[in-house]
């Protein structure tokens, strides 16, 4: 590192201006700086207004007292809080339980999501068997096809179902989470197979001499070494899960049984401009964990998304 | 040993629940799931308690199931109702599809004598206690066709008012069960077409009969004024020139009908053409402006002396962070016509139709996906970019090629080679790309010349799913199904020739 990052800005110096060893001496002159940086620093300003805009409009609409779609408009001149009040006293919409049950959902999920996805990736890492390839491969094109493309016979899947496990049948959050898994080694075992295979077979074979069984380095190495990409795994799956509309809107009936992303959407839908403000305020509140764990954790989850193909 | 024993307590709670599955499929005749419950249950005690060779198996076992009947089993089980007629007015049997026909067409026998009527409660089901206009007392239920009782307790003028074992309901009982007392249906037999016991007032009761009588033999309905009704061979009753239909019918194969129907039925096929093409026009779009932006912005920012070039990037991915389903409504609120903010307050009151018009209800969609789209594109590039080796930038610098020129056919080959897979990935998500659609503009604006709720914005998917759980209309799960197998064909043809010509299957070792 040492070596090469001199040499690297030896080469854009050189490159951009004539006189390198001038350049801090040089008079501060706006049309050099302009055509250097400054058209970065103008269009970076103009994007961060295009991603950050929408979002501080629904900030400023959860904080309007007013409650209407035009009443928005006016960013940030009131701030109150009775938006976030009516939010949660309001029998209509059980916004505390849609809460809860996208977290239990969620959680659910994505904690059987990565756990299913790491036995699968610990067999395709380590073993060799028959039919490895081509279950790897499948795998990677079953990946093209969401699940929800099927949405009309998991519907009538599910209401079959109903008739002996009622339990996991239409209505039910558990079958509900039943069907989500279905998904779980599609998306994420490929992902998970890279980063398994970067672990040293050495390791494995060291502890298989010391008398170590399978199941033994497979919880007790491997799935600690690997954490990253459980991690990566598991957030992206929990996203994916609470952001899910499709199956959950046709499974979950009963408004109290709802996550946020369906009950939210019936809620806005049935009064659009009249419930905006309240809409709003659920939304920030929706939003702002998944956004801050998302932030919190951005280099891993970036570092997994490229990892699945750009070497 | 803990391993053993964990093993032995999960095996036997999941063989604990397949026994009591197969008792309730015995005793409901659902011998095609009975059976695919045996063989699993079988085949996964089968992997873990052997040893050797099946070591692979039970690392797999537990997701390949979840995958084979919530991924691919659905997919075949898609395939099978695309080859039916199943839909709200088509999803019983036939058997069922006759006595519900039966029932809807029932009606007061005319001058009919009155049943002296008692409403009984039995834990919440109701009885009908009454007595006949002969004296003879007899009760039943929905369930339970009419038979005489012997020890009612009766009243001075004979009617039978209580009976053993049952609750007698007083007059604010049936007062506050109005509605689910008249809905009360008691079969006079086990016949259907022999009639039924109804009342309006709770105090008496009618027999009531069918309009319309089943000749079991000859498959016919026939009203009273002598319309037959034939078996129509597509799951319905109707008459022999198709003019009339009884409701319900029931489920039958098809065979192609429903794609059949999907591009042949006038009210169908112009808009589902038009669907197909946007679908693809959205998807190819999609791809292209939110790599183009991406991958600008990642050059843009990937500058050695940008200041504040951390801030700039949290700030763009934003978006991305966001949850999917909550932009395309706050994008909808915001260009909403009459009181969004962007018509307010960025075109000053004016009434741009964003979300009504066909054609700015497209750009308004691909504006929104590229809102939600650009950070993914902007991060994969980024990484993409940084990981280019140096030296060839300085070699062909050396050589004399500007920046443009660089970028044009060094960089930017390169870089298409380690992101293809990911844009073919992109297509074949944003192909299906159902929230924003949904959550936007529903789909809308309508097409004005179908009944159909299809509109200018809506994908594949999106019909789909109005197909098969819209409101109002019939629900058609056949031709919901027919669609979705259509999204299958395509998504799966373009991904084989897209990797085909990517090198992304080859590193798989």
């Amino acid at each position: 590192m040492v070596t090469t990052a001199p040499t690297t800005t030896d080469a854009h110096t050189s490159g951009n201006l004539p006189v390198p060893v001038a350049m801090t001496k040089r008079p501060f002159s706006f049309r050099r700086w302009f055509r250097d940086t400054g058209w970065r620093h103008l269009i970076g300003v103009i994007m961060a207004i295009f991603a950050v805009f929408p979002l501080l409009y629904v900030l400023s609409a959860s904080f309007n007292p007013g409650g209407s779609l035009v009443g928005s408009n006016a960013l940030f001149t009131k701030i109150d809080l009775q938006n976030y009040v009516n939010l949660f006293t309001n029998p209509d919409q059980p916004f505390a339980m849609w809460f809860l049950n996208t977290i239990l959902i969620g959680v659910v999920t994505s904690v059987s999501t990565v756990f299913l996805g790491a036995l699968a990736a610990y067999a395709f890492s380590r073993m060799r068997f028959r039919g490895r390839r081509a279950g790897l491969l499948s795998l990677m094109l079953i990946q093209m096809f969401p699940q929800y493309l099927a949405v009309v016979a998991i519907f009538l899947l599910l209401s079959a179902i109903s008739n002996v496990f009622p339990i996991l049948g239409l209505g039910s959050q558990l079958g509900l989470i039943l069907v989500y898994l279905g998904g779980a080694l599609g998306v994420n075992t490929y992902l998970m197979y890279g980063f398994f295979s970067t672990v040293p077979v050495s390791i494995d074979e060291a502890a298989k001499l010391d008398g170590a069984s399978h199941v033994q380095i497979f919880f007790t190495i491997i799935l600690r070494l690997v954490a990253p990409i459980l991690a990566v795994v598991g957030l992206l799956s929990f996203i994916a899960t609470t952001g899910e509309y499709v199956i959950a809107s046709i499974v979950l009936t009963d408004p109290s049984t709802q996550t946020l992303a369906v009950g939210l959407y019936s809620f806005v839908s049935q009064a659009f401009s009249n419930n905006w403000s309240i809409f709003a305020a659920g939304a920030v509140l929706a939003a702002v964990p998944v956004m801050a764990v998302f932030l919190a954790l951005q280099k891993y989850i970036v570092g997994g998304l490229i990892s699945g193909s750009v070497k | 040993m803990t391993a053993l024993l964990v093993k032995i307590v999960l095996l036997g709670i999941l063989d604990a629940l397949a026994v009591y599955a197969l008792f309730i499929m015995l005793g409901l005749h659902q011998w095609v799931p009975l059976a695919a419950t045996v063989l699993i249950t079988g085949l996964v005690n089968w992997i873990y308690l052997g040893r050797g060779k099946r070591l692979p198996a039970k690392y797999l076992t537990p997701g390949v199931i979840f995958l084979l009947i919530f991924q691919v089993f659905v997919v075949l089980f898609s395939g099978y109702i695309a080859f039916t007629n199943y839909s709200d007015g088509h999803n019983s049997t036939k058997e069922d599809a006759v006595s519900s026909i039966i029932q809807v067409a029932e009606k007061r026998v005319a001058d009919s004598p009155a049943y002296q009527l008692t409403i009984l409660d039995n834990g919440g089901a109701y009885s009908f206690l009454v007595t006949d206009p002969d004296g003879a007392v007899k009760i039943g239920s929905a369930d339970q066709p009419l038979k005489v009782v012997p020890n009612a307790t009766l009243d001075s003028t004979g009617k039978a008012i209580g009976l053993n074992g049952y609750t007698t309901l007083n007059l604010s009982q049936i007062l506050a069960n109005q509605s689910a007392i008249t809905a009360v249906r008691v079969p006079l037999s086990d016949d259907p077409s022999a009639g039924a016991l109804h009342t309006d007032d709770a105090s008496a009761a009618y027999v009531y009969r069918s309009d319309l009588q089943y000749d079991a033999k000859a498959d016919t309905f026939a009203d009273s004024n002598n319309v037959v009704y034939v078996n129509s061979g597509r799951g319905s009753f109707a008459t022999a020139d198709g003019a009339k239909t009884l409701s319900p019918g029931w489920k039958v194969d098809v065979g192609i009908d429903n794609f059949v129907k999907a591009f042949t039925n006038q009210q169908l096929s112009g808009p589902l053409w038009r669907v197909i093409l946007w679908t693809f026009t959205f998807a190819i779009l999609s791809v292209l402006t939110t790599f183009a932006l991406g991958l600008f912005l990642a050059i843009v920012l990937n500058h050695p002396r940008l200041r504040g070039k951390k801030f700039y990037r949290v700030l763009v991915i934003l978006p991305y962070a966001f949850p999917a389903f909550l932009s395309g409504l706050v994008w909808a609120g915001l260009l909403n016509p009459q009181f969004g903010f962007v018509n307010q307050v960025i075109f000053g009151g004016a009434h741009i139709p964003w979300l009504t018009d066909p054609m700015l209800a497209r750009f308004s969609v691909l504006l929104v996906n590229l809102w939600l789209g650009y950070p993914y594109m902007f991060l994969v590039c980024t990484g993409a970019l940084q990981s280019l080796p140096e030296e060839l930038e300085e070699a062909a610098r050396v050589d004399g090629a500007n920046p443009w020129r660089v970028f044009r056919s060094i960089k930017l080959p390169l870089l298409l080679v380690s992101v293809a897979p990911l844009l073919i990935a992109s297509f074949a998500f944003n192909f299906n790309n159902f929230n924003v659609i949904y959550m936007l503009t529903k789909g809308w604006p309508r097409f004005t010349d179908t009944t159909f709720d299809i509109g200018s914005t809506d994908l594949l998917i999106t019909m789909v799913y109005k197909v098969a759980f819209g409101q109002g209309g019939a629900r058609d799960y056949g031709l919901a199904s027919a669609l979705s197998i259509l999204i299958f064909i395509l998504v799966a043809a373009i991904s084989i020739i897209a990797f085909r010509r990517t090198k992304a299957l080859e590193e798989i070792n």
